[in-house]
C-alpha cells in the first residue's frame, strides 16, 4: 500500500473525468449545430431561389437544389452540416461571398480584446470589492458595494454606453469616440505595422508604435470599463458570498487565535479557498462578456463579432448570423464546460 | 382589523386555509422588515398602476406627432420630460411604453416557467433515461448565449412583439427546469406521493396536482429574479429594431431614436433608459428580498 497505485489510480479517474467532459462537450455542441441547422432551414428566404433567381425552370432550380445538397434526406443534410462546421466550413456569407469563416477570424480579434480588458477590470474591482462586503457584512461599505452591484445587474449596458459616450466623450472629452482607432491612426495601423494577432493593443506595442497605441487605449476604455462593470457586478457579489462562506469556517478562528494578522487571515488563507469557484466565476462572467459584446459593439461601432453578427441581421445574410452564432455559441460552451473542469481539479470536495 | 391580524396569526389554526394565509402573512412580515425589498416592491407597484392607469396619467397622445414643437428640452411647460424627433411628448410615451413591457414580461413570465416546470418535473419524476434525455436538453439550452440565441430566432422568425417574446421565452424556460427538477428530486420519495400513487392516481395527476405545487415557491423567486433579465434582453431587441416596432412606445426602440440626437438633445435617449434601468432595478430588489424570505437555505444568513 504505497502511494504509487493509488495516485494511478487518481490519474485514472482524472482521465476519466476529462474524458467525460470532452464528451459531453461533444454532444452540446452538437446539439448546438442541431438548432442552428433547424433555425437554418426553417428561414423564408429560399436559398435557391436567391441564387437561380425568379425566372429559372424546372431544371435549373432541381440542378441547384442538387448542388446545395438539398435534395438529401434531412438527417444527411444534418451530417453534411456537423461535417463541414468541424472542418471549419461555415457557409458563404451572402452580402460579400466570402467564406463566413474568415470573415470571422477577422472580426473575432475585436470582441476578444474588448471582453478580455472588460474581464480584467472587473476582476481587479470585483475581487476587492467582494472581500471589503464580506469583511464588514452589514456595513456602509458592504450597502454600497451590494447597490452598485445591483445597478449593473439592472441597467441595460446599451444605454449606459451612450450615458457614457455622452458624458466622457461629448461632454469632457476625456477618451476617443466609437471605432477601434482614428482613422490616420487605423491607416498607419493597416499599412505599416505587422499584424500578429488582430488585438490593436498588443500589436501595436510589439510593433512598438506608441501612439497608436495610445490612441487605441482612448477608444477602448470606454466599452472595456463598461463591459467591466458589468462583470464587476457579478463578480463581486460571488465573492463577498464565497468569502462569507470562508470566513465562517472553523479554520479562520483557528488562525485568528493564533494571532494571524487580519489581512494574512483575509487574503491568504481564507482567499486559497474561495478562490477555487471564484475562478469558474470569473470564466463564466468571460463567456457573458463575449454575449454582452453585441449590443456594446453597436453603441462603438466596434468592429467585432457582435458588429459582424447584427449587421448580417440586417442584411437578411443568414449563413453569416448562424455562423457567428456558431462560434460564439461553441467559445460559451467551452469556457462553460472549461470552468466545469478547472472547478473539480482544483477543488478536492468536487472529486468526490 | 385586529381580529383578522389575530386569525391570521393563530398558532392552532382551524383549516388549511387559515393555516396557508398565516403562513403568507408571516412572510410578508419578514418582507415588509426588508428595506430594500420594500422599495423594490413600491416600484413593481407604480409599474402596474402606471401601466393601468396610463390613459388617465398621461398628458398627451403617444403616438401624437407635433413637429413644430419637437425637440423640446426637459421642463418645457406641458413636456415635462422635453419631447422627441416626432414633436411627441416623452413621458407619456413612457408612460404607455410600461404597457409594453409589461405586456412582454407578463406573457414570457406565464409561458417560460410552465415549460421550464413540465420538463423539469417530468424529468424528474420519472428519472432514467427521460431525466437524462430532458437534462441534456436543457444543458444545450442553459449552455447557450441567450441574447444571441433570442437574435438568431427573430432573425428567423422575423421582427415584432410577439415573436420578439417567443424567443426570449425560447431561451428562458431552461433555469425553471433546472429548479423544478431539483424540488421534484427532493419530494418524489416521500410518503404522501407514495400514498397518492397508491390510491391508483396517474402520473400526469400526481405531477399536476402534488409535484408542481411543491416547486412553485422556488419558481416564484425564480421568475421575479429573471423579469429584469427579460426586461433588458426585450429592450435590447427593441434598441436593435428586432423587437417592438415603430411608432409603437416600446423604451429600448425609444432610446435607439433617440441615439441620433444624442450628443445635441440628450434627453431623448436617456429618459426612456432611466425607465428601464428603474424598473428592472425594482425586480431585482424584490426579486432578492423574496429569496431572502422565501428560501430556507439562504434565510439562515
Amino acid at each position: 500500500m504505497t502511494g504509487s497505485p493509488v495516485s494511478g489510480n487518481r490519474a485514472f479517474v482524472l482521465a476519466g473525468r476529462i474524458g467525460l467532459g470532452l464528451g459531453s462537450l461533444a454532444i452540446t455542441i452538437l446539439g448546438l449545430l442541431l438548432i442552428t441547422f433547424l433555425i437554418s432551414r426553417v428561414v423564408p428566404i429560399d436559398p435557391v431561389l436567391s441564387i437561380v433567381g425568379e425566372r429559372a425552370t424546372e431544371a435549373q432550380i432541381a440542378a441547384v437544389r442538387a448542388k446545395l445538397g438539398l435534395d438529401l434526406p434531412m438527417w444527411q443534410q444534418f451530417l453534411i452540416y456537423v461535417r463541414d462546421a468541424l472542418t471549419g466550413d461555415l457557409g458563404t456569407s451572402i452580402r460579400t461571398g466570402e467564406p463566413v469563416a474568415a470573415e470571422i477570424a477577422r472580426y473575432f480579434p475585436a470582441t476578444l480584446e474588448l471582453a478580455t480588458l472588460g474581464t480584467i477590470f472587473g476582476t481587479l474591482v470585483g475581487v476587492p470589492a467582494g472581500v471589503l462586503a464580506a469583511t464588514r457584512p452589514g456595513s456602509l461599505a458592504d450597502q454600497v458595494v451590494r447597490v452598485i452591484g445591483l445597478m449593473g445587474y439592472s441597467m441595460p449596458v446599451f444605454w449606459l454606453g451612450l450615458i457614457g459616450l455622452l458624458v466622457f466623450y461629448g461632454q469632457l472629452d476625456w477618451v476617443s469616440g466609437p471605432g477601434r482607432l482614428d482613422p490616420t491612426y487605423d491607416m498607419m495601423m493597416q499599412f505599416t505595422l505587422t499584424p500578429y494577432t488582430g488585438m490593436i493593443l498588443i500589436d501595436s506595442a510589439l510593433n512598438g508604435a506608441w501612439d497608436v497605441f495610445g490612441n487605441a487605449v482612448s477608444h477602448i476604455i470606454l466599452p472595456a470599463g463598461l463591459l467591466g462593470y458589468v462583470s464587476m457586478a457579478y463578480i463581486s457579489r460571488m465573492t463577498r458570498s464565497f468569502m462569507m462562506n470562508e470566513l465562517g469556517q472553523e479554520y479562520i478562528t483557528t488562525a485568528r487565535v493564533k494571532g494571524m494578522p487580519e489581512w494574512r487571515v483575509v487574503w491568504v488563507h481564507a482567499m486559497k479557498n474561495a478562490l477555487v469557484p471564484l475562478i469558474t466565476v470569473i470564466t463564466l462572467s468571460y463567456a457573458y462578456l463575449l454575449e454582452g459584446s453585441v449590443l456594446t459593439e453597436t453603441i462603438f461601432a466596434w468592429p467585432g463579432l457582435g458588429s459582424y453578427i447584427t449587421d448580417a441581421l440586417f442584411a437578411a445574410d443568414m449563413p453569416a448570423v448562424l455562423g457567428g452564432t456558431v462560434v460564439v455559441g461553441a467559445v460559451f460552451i467551452t469556457l462553460n464546460m472549461a470552468s466545469d473542469l478547472l472547478y473539480r481539479l482544483v477543488d478536492p470536495r468536487a472529486r468526490a | 382589523m385586529t381580529a383578522l391580524r389575530q386569525w391570521l396569526q393563530d398558532p392552532s389554526p382551524a383549516s388549511r386555509r387559515q393555516a396557508r394565509l398565516g403562513q403568507m402573512w408571516l412572510a410578508w412580515l419578514r418582507i415588509r422588515r426588508n428595506r430594500l425589498a420594500m422599495a423594490g416592491l413600491v416600484i413593481v407597484g407604480t409599474l402596474l398602476v402606471v401601466a393601468a392607469l396610463a390613459p388617465w396619467i398621461a398628458p398627451h397622445d403617444p403616438l401624437a406627432q407635433d413637429l413644430t414643437r419637437r425637440l423640446l428640452p426637459p421642463l418645457t411647460p406641458g413636456n415635462l420630460l422635453g419631447t422627441d424627433d416626432f414633436g411627441r411628448d416623452i413621458l407619456s410615451r413612457i408612460i404607455y411604453g410600461a404597457r409594453i413591457t409589461l405586456y412582454i414580461i407578463g406573457l414570457v413570465a406565464v409561458t417560460a416557467p410552465v415549460l421550464g416546470l413540465l420538463i423539469g418535473t417530468v424529468a424528474g419524476y420519472f428519472g432514467g433515461w427521460v431525466d437524462a434525455t430532458l437534462m441534456r436538453l436543457t444543458d444545450i439550452f442553459l449552455a447557450f448565449p441567450r441574447l444571441i440565441l433570442a437574435l438568431a430566432l427573430v432573425a428567423v422568425l422575423g421582427p415584432g412583439i410577439g415573436n420578439a417574446i417567443l424567443a426570449i421565452a425560447l431561451t428562458a424556460w431552461p433555469p425553471y427546469a433546472r429548479v423544478a427538477r431539483a424540488e421534484t428530486l427532493t419530494v418524489r420519495n416521500s410518503d404522501y406521493i407514495a400514498a397518492i400513487r397508491l390510491q391508483g392516481a396517474s402520473p400526469a395527476r400526481i405531477i399536476a396536482g402534488h409535484v408542481v405545487p411543491m416547486c412553485l415557491p422556488s419558481v416564484i423567486i425564480r421568475v421575479t429574479l429573471d423579469m429584469a433579465g427579460v426586461i433588458l434582453i426585450a429592450a435590447g431587441l427593441g434598441f436593435l429594431g428586432l423587437g417592438v416596432q415603430p411608432p409603437l412606445p416600446e423604451w429600448g426602440l425609444m432610446i435607439s431614436s433617440g441615439r441620433k440626437y444624442l450628443f445635441e438633445q440628450w434627453w431623448v435617449a436617456t429618459m426612456p433608459g432611466l425607465a428601464i434601468f428603474v424598473v428592472s432595478l425594482g425586480f431585482n430588489l424584490l426579486g432578492d428580498g423574496l429569496r431572502d424570505v422565501l428560501d430556507p437555505r439562504s434565510a439562515a444568513r
